[in-house]
């Protein structure tokens, strides 16, 4: 089983927490991200995530690998949605199983902030005013434009 | 025991409801794409056939070559690999689609190279989305019942069939040789790669003028997502570029396909990796230009 996966189909943490069992863990920790209704004071309807998949899932990998062998986990697991989700729908699921709970609780909060923060998928909010947006990209395009109206200007 | 001789099938009796034209008559390099594709395949197999429908059988252009008529006319490409089965069912078939410009040599060599006759089939995963590419691929004998099994349950993916089954997958050596043209944007953007007239260069060259300009052209695809795909209106390319590095590149593009995203906001990825701004593009090379991300 691949440690990192992107899913077009709803996460299932029952059937997920089973790969994580093993004998010699003692501490288990898993993270639950799901789809909220509201994102910088604006009521979201729906998100829709994309991947740039095969980049992703090598860069999953790799931080996933990272925190095993930082953390000394015996288990390390991340699942990922892609697709239209809907609120409260799971987005990302991160387990992970070690000797103790220490490094469970501080491996699973690794993880998940590695993967916010590098791996390549994208989320569109979906509005309930009917505008939509990419997160972090939007602000982007705003203050290129400013940008280039201000050297305009200059 | 060695492995079942390899034959040939060139499946040319698609629709083409989006080209709106027949695909095996699309000039490359001032070559119907029909005759490019069986010079491709006729020397690395026992014996080369084109794929028709019924009605295509009496095409000059097809009955210059072996033909093999759909049985069925409702089952699209799986129709054609079960025809060629049911009229050769001891052999293998390297089937092969008609709108695949980019595909050369090497790679369908390296796909006999690395063929496993004791699983059903061996084919190439996208580039694009790791999935099977079912439309160059080998299938073996032993396929011919599981595919029958497929048909009878109503089935007509050949790529859904490739997930379920015991399929040898391989990585491309050239990630956009599979690159295939269904539209007559993608027709002019891979014509204008490969050449339109006969005056370009010969099939084997390296080069990727296109007998278009002076300047050195590298043949590059691009893949845009989130933001960035919305703003060029496509989520991939393939285009001859004077770039040299992916910053030339996404100049370029900025221009050409109104970007908006400076690229201080973007990462590279080359080939599906992580790359920098000042690499060296080379001929054949895939490249993303990644908005900021937001996973979780």
């Amino acid at each position: 089983m691949n440690r990192f996966s992107l899913l077009e189909t709803p996460l299932e943490p029952p059937r997920l927490v089973e790969a994580l069992r093993h004998p010699s863990c003692g501490g288990y920790a898993t993270f639950e991200g799901a789809v909220r209704n509201h994102n910088e004071g604006r009521q979201v309807l729906r998100l829709e995530y994309e991947a740039f998949v095969p980049l992703a899932l090598r860069e999953g990998e790799r931080i996933l690998a990272e925190a095993q062998s930082r953390f000394g986990l015996e288990r390390a697991f991340c699942a990922h949605r892609v697709g239209l989700l809907e609120i409260g729908d799971l987005a990302v699921w991160v387990g992970v199983g070690a000797a103790h709970r220490g490094e469970a609780f501080d491996a699973c909060r690794y993880i998940i902030d590695h993967i916010k923060h590098s791996v390549p998928i994208w989320k569109k909010e979906y509005y309930t005013d009917g505008d939509s947006g990419w997160v972090n990209c939007e602000q982007c395009a705003a203050a290129h434009s400013a940008h280039t109206a201000h050297s305009e200007h200059s | 025991m060695s492995a079942p001789a390899l034959f040939g099938l060139l499946l040319t009796g698609g629709r083409s409801t989006r080209m709106k034209r027949d695909k095996a008559r699309l000039e490359y390099a001032g070559r119907p794409q029909l005759d490019r594709a069986m010079e491709l395949i006729a020397p690395l197999v026992s014996r080369a056939f084109v794929s028709v429908r019924a009605e295509q059988q009496d095409d000059p252009q097809r009955t210059a070559y072996e033909t093999i008529a759909d049985l069925r006319h409702d089952l699209g490409p799986l129709g054609g690999i079960q025809a060629a089965f049911h009229a050769h069912p001891s052999n293998a078939w390297l089937v092969m689609a008609c709108d695949l410009p980019f595909l050369d040599a090497a790679t369908v060599r390296y796909l006999i190279q690395r063929r496993d006759a004791s699983r059903l089939a061996t084919a190439y995963r996208s580039a694009a989305n790791g999935l099977p590419e079912p439309l160059c691929a080998i299938y073996e004998p032993s396929s011919r019942a599981s595919l029958e099994a497929w048909i009878a349950q109503g089935m007509n993916c050949p790529r859904k069939w490739m997930m379920k089954g015991d399929v040898e997958l391989l990585d491309l050596p050239n990630a956009h040789a599979l690159d295939n043209v269904n539209t007559a944007n993608e027709y002019l953007a891979a014509s204008a790669t490969l050449g339109t007239s006969g005056a370009t260069r010969g099939a084997t060259s390296g080069g990727a003028n296109g007998g278009m300009s002076d300047a050195p052209l590298r043949r590059v695809s691009v893949r845009y997502f989130a933001l960035l795909r919305e703003q060029a209106g496509r989520g991939s390319e393939a285009l001859a570029t004077a770039a040299r590095t992916p910053q030339e590149l996404y100049e370029q593009l900025q221009r050409d396909r109104g970007l908006q995203l400076a690229p201080r906001f973007l990462r590279v990825a080359i080939n599906d990796e992580f790359g920098d701004w000042q690499q060296p593009l080379a001929d054949g090379d895939t490249v993303a230009f990644l908005p900021p991300v937001a996973g979780g």
